[in-house]
């Protein structure tokens, strides 16, 4: 390609160029439509088209960095050869998710009906009449709050204490490394510690009761709520606090008047975003909670249903020679609820971050 | 702080006030304090009650054992599993993650990057039932070819030796699902950090002449480095107590080691032995399944540990 090889005296155009080769701009569009030619040939030659696709990619790598090395140089090609990398790598990891939820989508909104929604698992429903998911909509409704109820508190004042009281002394720093170690309890071990401890409670070798389930989704909240609401106290700035304590306004009341005020769309946002997690939770409720077909209102007493239980526990029935679709139909109509329930309360937990949020810079 | 520096007159003066400001004080940080400790307590609670009803599973053999002669040779193929599988999944979503998080960082354009971002959090919260699920009607028999491939080439391997397992849920399949799992939760911590590298040693480096891909490699990498091995080790965290999408994807063959991870002959998981086997234990059963938990607890506990600690190591350095 290059014309400096001329040795006689150059005439302008003739002159070592002072910016290096470049490809045409529609370099990358000639290759690409090169290799999907490649790769539907791979295809129309009998060859899968996921196959195809491999060769098309191949062609499209190997072809322009090719190109590109031996028009710009190496340095470019590998520029060239990086970025087409990290896009495969983005698409790669968008695929799987994006078929995700367009599986459960598809699958799920068929099922989706208002008796789906109003029913539960009692009468004849396990004979395929009826059958929905009432009753597991309630149980992870009445779960899911009162771990709330416990954890919210807790977590709170634990940040509180931790921000506003145990600035880096001693207990507030051993506190900081126990709240890391919770975050990192796997969810089936915090259902085991509530087995544990309702076998000792209660005496009973199999316990099976809602608080139970509650106690355990708790335990992995906790680091998340206390977490979230210490970055967020951490951002309320510290002149706040001193006009408000060189007003005489004592400290608790600085605190739950002007600290907590300022942080409040952060803190609501955490703690949504901790509920959205754990609702979603399975394991740790598979083990404490067992089976009900019908609504458990009595947190104390009694197996209580969920949503992500009730999925996991139907997937078994799904093989049934005669009702095997009827479960397949409720399990994804429920998975698609669970996913409904937790992106919603995902958004409403960005849109408050977003609306209240005040001027932090975040 | 402030009631300290009251004078003593003062608070003569206005007794009442001075002393509801003081209780008020008072209790709220104690109840501070309390919720403090109680959550320390919980922690430790967890531990002791774990133990309490772990320990007894020592004494288990045979049938209580699940049909190992001692506890130990039950938990230890099962840690085995839960290692390998989580070693896969993290071999699987290194590269992945990167790439996602960089193009969203550096090479898209703000107007992609943005919504991709927020997509790929909102994934962060997608119940990991569902992800079972999709592994056992979506990803599952799509695997089996690309199984049968590995094993034609690869099958030198151990680890894709075969046979080729048909219904395709295999050790491989749970780890992609487990990498698909910890894909949005990795990516978004990669993602801060790369935004984080100073603008100037960027612009420096594109002043200099370098082209995007070494601006990358020798501004955005090393600055990142340490708290990427943070992010991919609290991504290992996830994969090794992730439960459900294992329990669901997998079929296992139960407490054995095989590094064959495309055949029907499995190794099990931890988490998921659990949750399988749960349902119809009973006595000394239980208290193994717990000692099987505390296992995964030590096990966990130490990855995060060591990712914490590379974490606050590269913050001390930066």
């Amino acid at each position: 390609m290059s014309t400096t090889t001329d040795l006689k005296t150059p005439t302008p155009d003739q002159l070592e160029p002072l910016m290096g080769g470049t490809l045409p701009r529609v370099a990358p569009l000639l290759v690409g439509v090169c290799s999907v030619a490649l790769g539907a040939l791979a295809w129309l030659l009998g060859l899968s088209p996921v196959v195809g696709v491999v060769v098309a990619w191949l062609g499209y790598v190997l072809g322009y960095t090719v190109w590109s090395r031996s028009v710009e140089g190496s340095r470019k090609a590998t520029d060239a050869l990086m970025r087409t990398l990290m896009w495969t790598a983005f698409v790669l990891a968008m695929l799987p998710l994006v078929s995700l939820i367009w599986t459960v989508v598809a699958r799920g909104l068929p099922v989706l009906t208002p008796q789906f929604l109003n029913d539960d698992m009692s009468g004849r429903a396990l004979l395929g009449v009826g059958g929905g998911i009432y009753h597991a909509i309630m149980g992870t409704v009445m779960v899911t709050a009162i771990a709330a109820i416990i954890a919210v508190p807790i977590g709170l004042f634990t940040a509180i204490y931790l921000v506003e009281y145990g600035k880096n002394n001693r207990l507030a720093k051993v506190i900081t490394f126990l709240v890391d170690v919770m975050t990192g309890i796997p969810s089936i071990v915090a259902g085991l510690f509530a087995v544990a401890l309702f076998i000792v409670v209660t005496g009973d070798p199999l316990p099976r009761l809602g608080i139970g389930g509650a106690i355990a989704l708790a335990v992995l909240m906790l680091p998340t709520v206390i977490r979230s609401v210490e970055e967020m106290l951490k951002l309320v700035p510290d002149d706040l606090r001193e006009a408000s304590y060189a007003l005489g306004v004592p400290r608790w009341r600085t605190i739950v008047k002007v600290v907590l005020p300022t942080a409040v769309a952060g803190i609501v946002t955490g703690i949504t975003l901790a509920i959205a997690r754990v609702a979603g939770e399975t394991a740790p409720l598979l083990l404490i909670l067992g089976t009900a077909r019908v609504a458990n209102w009595n947190p104390f007493e009694g197996p209580v249903q969920t949503l992500p239980v009730y999925i996991f526990q139907s997937l078994g029935q799904t093989t049934h020679f005669k009702y095997g679709e009827i479960w397949t139909d409720r399990v994804w109509g429920a998975a698609l609820f669970l996913i409904i329930i937790v992106m919603s309360l995902n958004l409403v937990a960005r849109i408050i971050g977003k609306a209240f949020a005040p001027k932090t810079g975040r | 702080m402030t009631t300290a520096i009251r004078e003593p007159e003062q608070q003569q003066e206005l007794p009442a006030r001075a002393r509801t400001t003081r209780v008020g004080d008072a209790v709220f940080r104690r109840t501070a304090l309390g919720a403090a400790l109680l959550v320390v307590g919980l922690l430790a609670g967890v531990a002791i009650f774990l133990v309490i009803q772990g320990l007894p599973a020592l004494d288990a053999s045979g049938e209580q054992a699940y049909g190992k002669p001692s506890v130990w040779s039950y938990v230890g193929p099962l840690l085995f599993g839960t290692i390998l599988s989580s070693a896969l999944a993290l071999v699987i979503v290194t590269p992945l993650a990167i790439g996602l998080a960089l193009v969203i960082s550096h090479y898209a354009p703000s107007k992609v990057a943005k919504p991709v971002g927020y997509l790929v959090d909102l994934l962060a919260a997608v119940p990991s039932v569902v992800f079972g699920l999709w592994g056992i009607a979506v990803l599952a028999p799509r695997m089996v070819p690309i199984f049968d491939w590995l094993n034609d080439w690869f099958g030198w391997i151990p680890l894709f030796a075969g046979p080729v397992s048909n219904s395709g849920r295999t050790l491989l399949t749970a780890s992609v699902v487990l990498a698909l799992m910890a894909l949005p939760i990795v990516t978004a911590i990669l993602r801060e950090i790369f935004a984080q590298t100073p603008t100037t040693q960027q612009e420096a480096a594109l002043a200099l002449g370098a082209t995007r891909w070494e601006m990358i490699r020798m501004a955005v990498l090393p600055y990142a480095r340490s708290g990427m091995v943070a992010a991919l080790l609290l991504g290992l965290g996830r994969a090794l107590g992730e439960t459900m999408a294992v329990a669901m994807v997998l079929s296992a063959t139960g407490a054995i080691i095989s590094f064959d991870v495309i055949s029907s002959a499995n190794s099990n998981t931890i988490a998921a032995a659990i949750a399988n086997n749960y349902a119809n234990a009973a006595g000394l059963k239980i208290n193994v399944l717990i000692f099987a938990g505390l296992a995964l607890f030590v096990l966990t506990f130490a990855v995060n540990f060591l990712g914490r600690y590379v974490a606050t190591r590269g913050q001390v350095k930066a």
